[in-house]
C-alpha cells in the first residue's frame, strides 16, 4: 500500500514539520507585534544573533545522529572565534587566507575528535567533553584577553542586507541594479546559513558516507554488518561537524569584530546547541533527524528570547520563562511513551 | 603486576598508580624550584582533600546516575538552589530546607527521566535552566539573607581532631553510596538496569523506581555539597556550582565507571575525585595559567581513557 509522498514525508518527519510549524507561528506573531514588524531591519537583527547558535546546532547534529554527543562544539566555535578574530584584517587575499585557516582549524579539530573516537575508541560524549577542554585552552592561547581586529569592510557587508553587501563591495552598480532588486532587503547571513545547508549538508546526508551515519545511529552492528564505511562515516561526521562549528566561530568573529575565550560561554552554546537539535526534531538517540531540523529548532530558541524583548516581561522572569518553555517542549516526546503498545519498546 | 589485575580493577590501578605520579612530580617540581616538599605535608593534602570534598560529594552522587547509563546536568544549579534556599531560610531549618530541595529536584529528574522517557541529557538539561530561572527571579527583586548558618560554617570549615569536617562528611556520604551498591537489593538493580533496562525489567525489577531513586541520590549530593560549600565560603552565589559539572563527570569515568552504564566501582570514582583535585592542586602550585591547564586537563582524560577506558568494536 503506497501513501502519497508527502504524507509518508510527514510520518517520516513529523518532529522537524512541528518545529517548522512552530517557528512559523512564533516568528509571524513575533512580527504582527513588533513595532516595526516585517520590516527588513528587524529580520536583520534577528538574524545576525541567529546565525552562529544554528550553525553551532549543525555542527551538533552530525554526532548525534551517531547516537552520540559532542561536548565540544561550543568550545571549538571559540576557538575558531578566537582564530578569526586574529586572522580577518589586511588585504582582501589575506581575508580570504584567515577565514580558509579558520574554518580549517575547525575541521583539523573536528577531525581529532573523530579520530580518537573510532581509533582511540572512547565514548564521543567523554572525548568530547576532554577536547573540549583542549580548545578553550588553545582558545585562551590565541587569545588571552577579549578583543580582535576584523576588516570593518566585512563585518559591515554580511552582516547586513544584500544591498549593503553589494553597496559596499560595490557589485552590481553599487547594488542599484535591476536584478538584485527583488533579493536586495534579504539579510546575507541567512543566505550564508542557507548556502552552507544547501551545499555541505545536503550533497553529505546523499552521500553514502552521510546516509551510513544514519545507518550506524539506527543501528550500529546491522551497519558493520551491511558492509558500510563505519570508520570513514564517523571520522567524515566529526569532522563536519567541527567545520560547522567552525562556521559558527567565523561568524561570531565578523559580526562582534571581536575574539573572547570565554569558558562559560562556550558551555552555554554547547547545552544549547543540544536544545535546538532536540528541538528540530532530531533524537537523540541517532539515526533519525537532520541538520536542517537544528537551524530550525536554534531560530526557535532565538525566537522565543526575541519576545522578552518586545513583551513588557520582567526581565528577572526570563530565564524562567525561557527555561520552563524548554521543558515542556522536550516534554511533548513523552506522547510516545503513550503510543507504545509493547512496555520493552521503552527500553531503548 | 598491572596485568594479573582484574578488569574490573585496572582502572582503579592506572588511576591510583597516576596519583602518585602527580604527586610524584609536583614534588620535584617544588623541590627544585623552592626546596620544600610541600605537596607530601599532611596538613596540605587534608586542605586539598577539603576543598576536593565538595567535588567529591558531587561525584558520589553523578556516578549513581551514570551507572543506569543517564546523566544528571542539572547537578549546578540543584547544588546552588540548595545553598540558596538554605542560607535564604536559615536557622535551624536551613539544611532540611535544602535537602528537601534536593529531594525534589531529584524527584522531577526522576521522573521524567523514568515515566515520562525524556532523554536524561536534555530533561536535566531543561530542570537546570528552570532552577537557575527560579533563582534569579528569587535573588533578583529582593536580596535574601545569603550567608551561610553556624551550622553550615561548622559543617564546612571546622575540624574534629585537627581533620576537616567535610572529610568526614565527604567520608560519611562515600559510605553510605558503597555500601548501597554492594550491599543492597537497589544497589545491584542499578547495575541490572544500566547494563540493560529491558532484562532488568522483565527479571522483575521495577526500573522506574529504580532510576527516581538514582537521581533523588544524585539531587541530595548535589545539594548536601552545596550546603557545605556554602558553609566554605560563608556565603551562597549565583553559579557557585558552575565549576563541578564537568569535573564530576570526567572524575566518574577516570573512576572506570562506564559511561553507558552498569559497570563501576566507587572505589574508583574516590580514587578519579583524588586525581582530578590533587591534579588541579599541582597545576596551581605551578602557577600554571589557565590556558594551559585545560590543554592539560583535557590531555590527561584522553590519555587516561586511552589507556584503559578503551570500549569494544561493534561488530553485531
Amino acid at each position: 500500500m503506497r501513501q502519497a509522498g508527502w504524507k509518508r514525508w510527514l510520518m517520516q518527519n513529523t518532529g522537524f514539520a512541528v518545529a517548522l510549524l512552530l517557528l512559523a507561528v512564533l516568528y509571524f506573531a513575533y512580527n504582527l507585534i513588533h513595532p516595526r514588524g516585517f520590516s527588513s531591519a528587524v529580520a536583520i537583527q534577528n538574524a545576525n544573533e541567529t546565525v552562529a547558535i544554528a550553525f553551532v546546532a549543525m555542527a551538533q547534529t552530525l554526532p548525534v545522529l551517531l547516537g552520540g554527543l559532542d561536548l565540544s562544539v561550543g568550545a571549538v566555535m571559540t576557538l575558531t572565534n578566537c582564530i578569526a578574530s586574529e586572522l580577518l584584517n589586511g588585504s582582501p587575499l589575506q581575508i580570504l587566507l584567515g577565514m580558509v585557516v579558520t574554518l580549517l582549524a575547525g575541521a583539523a579539530f573536528g577531525l581529532a575528535n573523530g579520530l580518537i573516537v573510532v581509533y582511540g575508541r572512547i565514548q564521543p560524549i567523554i572525548a568530547t567533553l576532554a577536547t573540549g577542554a583542549v580548545a578553550i585552552g588553545l582558545a585562551l592561547l590565541v587569545r588571552p584577553k577579549p578583543g580582535g581586529d576584523v576588516d570593518e569592510d566585512l563585518s559591515w557587508a554580511l552582516t547586513n542586507a544584500v544591498f549593503d553587501f553589494a553597496e559596499t563591495y560595490g557589485l552590481a552598480d553599487s547594488g542599484n541594479a535591476w536584478w538584485l532588486r527583488p533579493f536586495a532587503d534579504i539579510p546575507v547571513p541567512l543566505i550564508l546559513l542557507a548556502g552552507v545547508a544547501c551545499l555541505v549538508w545536503l550533497p553529505f546526508r546523499r552521500s553514502v558516507t552521510g546516509r551510513t551515519v544514519y545507518a550506524i545511529g539506527s543501528a550500529e552492528g546491522a551497519a558493520f554488518m551491511t558492509g558500510l564505511p563505519i570508520a570513514r562515516a564517523k571520522i567524515t561526521a566529526f569532522t563536519l561537524g567541527g567545520f560547522l562549528a567552525a562556521c559558527g566561530g567565523l561568524y561570531l568573529a565578523i559580526q562582534t569584530s571581536s575574539g573572547n575565550a570565554d569558558i562559560q560561554q562556550a558551555g552555554a552554546y554547547t547545552l544549547n546547541s543540544i536544545a535546538a537539535v532536540v528541538l528540530g526534531g532530531t533524537s537523540l538517540l541517532g539515526g533519525v533527524g537532520s541538520a536542517i531540523g537544528s537551524i530550525i529548532g536554534a531560530m526557535i530558541l532565538r525566537v522565543i528570547s526575541f519576545y522578552f524583548r518586545i513583551l513588557d516581561i520582567d526581565p528577572l522572569l526570563q530565564p524562567l520563562i525561557e527555561g520552563l518553555i524548554l521543558l515542556i517542549a522536550v516534554s511533548f516526546g513523552a506522547i510516545r511513551t503513550l503510543r507504545v503498545k509493547n512496555q520493552l519498546d521503552l527500553f531503548r | 603486576m598491572l596485568f594479573s589485575v582484574s578488569p574490573e580493577n585496572r582502572p582503579i590501578m592506572v588511576a591510583s598508580l597516576f596519583v602518585i605520579v602527580i604527586l610524584l612530580a609536583g614534588t620535584a617540581y617544588t623541590l627544585s624550584t623552592t626546596g620544600t616538599a610541600p605537596l607530601l605535608s599532611p596538613g596540605y593534602l587534608l586542605q586539598q582533600l577539603q576543598t576536593g570534598s565538595f567535588l567529591g560529594i558531587c561525584t558520589a552522587g553523578m556516578m549513581m546516575v551514570i551507572l543506569l547509563g543517564h546523566i544528571d546536568l542539572s547537578m549546578p544549579w540543584t547544588l546552588t538552589a540548595a545553598a540558596m534556599t538554605a542560607t535564604a531560610v536559615g536557622g535551624e531549618m536551613a539544611l532540611p530546607t535544602a535537602l528537601a530541595v534536593g529531594l525534589a529536584v531529584g524527584l522531577l529528574n526522576g521522573f521524567g527521566v523514568a515515566f515520562l522517557r525524556i532523554p536524561s541529557m536534555i530533561f536535566t538539561l531543561g530542570v537546570d535552566t528552570v532552577l537557575r530561572g527560579l533563582m534569579v527571579a528569587q535573588t533578583g527583586g529582593f536580596a535574601p539573607q545569603d550567608s551561610a548558618t553556624p551550622l553550615m560554617l561548622f559543617l564546612a570549615k571546622d575540624r574534629i581532631l585537627g581533620i576537616p569536617v567535610a572529610i568526614f562528611m565527604w567520608a560519611g556520604v562515600s559510605a553510605i553510596i558503597a555500601v548501597m551498591l554492594t550491599r543492597t537489593g537497589f544497589g545491584r538493580s542499578v547495575y541490572a538496569t544500566g547494563s540493560r533496562e529491558a532484562a532488568a525489567y522483565l527479571s522483575g525489577i521495577r526500573t522506574r523506581l529504580v532510576i527516581m531513586g538514582a537521581f533523588v541520590t544524585s539531587s541530595l549530593c548535589a545539594a548536601t555539597a552545596g550546603v557545605l560549600l556554602a558553609g566554605y565560603s560563608a556565603k551562597a552565589y549565583q553559579g557557585m556550582g558552575n565549576v563541578f559539572l564537568l569535573p564530576a563527570i570526567a572524575a566518574v569515568v577516570l573512576g572506570g565507571t562506564h559511561i553507558l552504564g552498569g559497570r563501576g566501582r566507587y572505589a574508583g570514582t574516590l580514587v578519579g575525585v583524588i586525581l582530578i583535585v590533587l591534579l588541579n592542586s599541582v597545576l596551581s602550585i605551578m602557577q600554571m595559567p589557565e590556558a594551559g591547564r585545560q590543554i592539560i586537563y583535557g590531555c590527561v582524560i584522553i590519555g587516561m581513557l586511552l589507556a584503559y577506558g578503551r570500549s569494544q568494536r561493534v561488530t553485531s
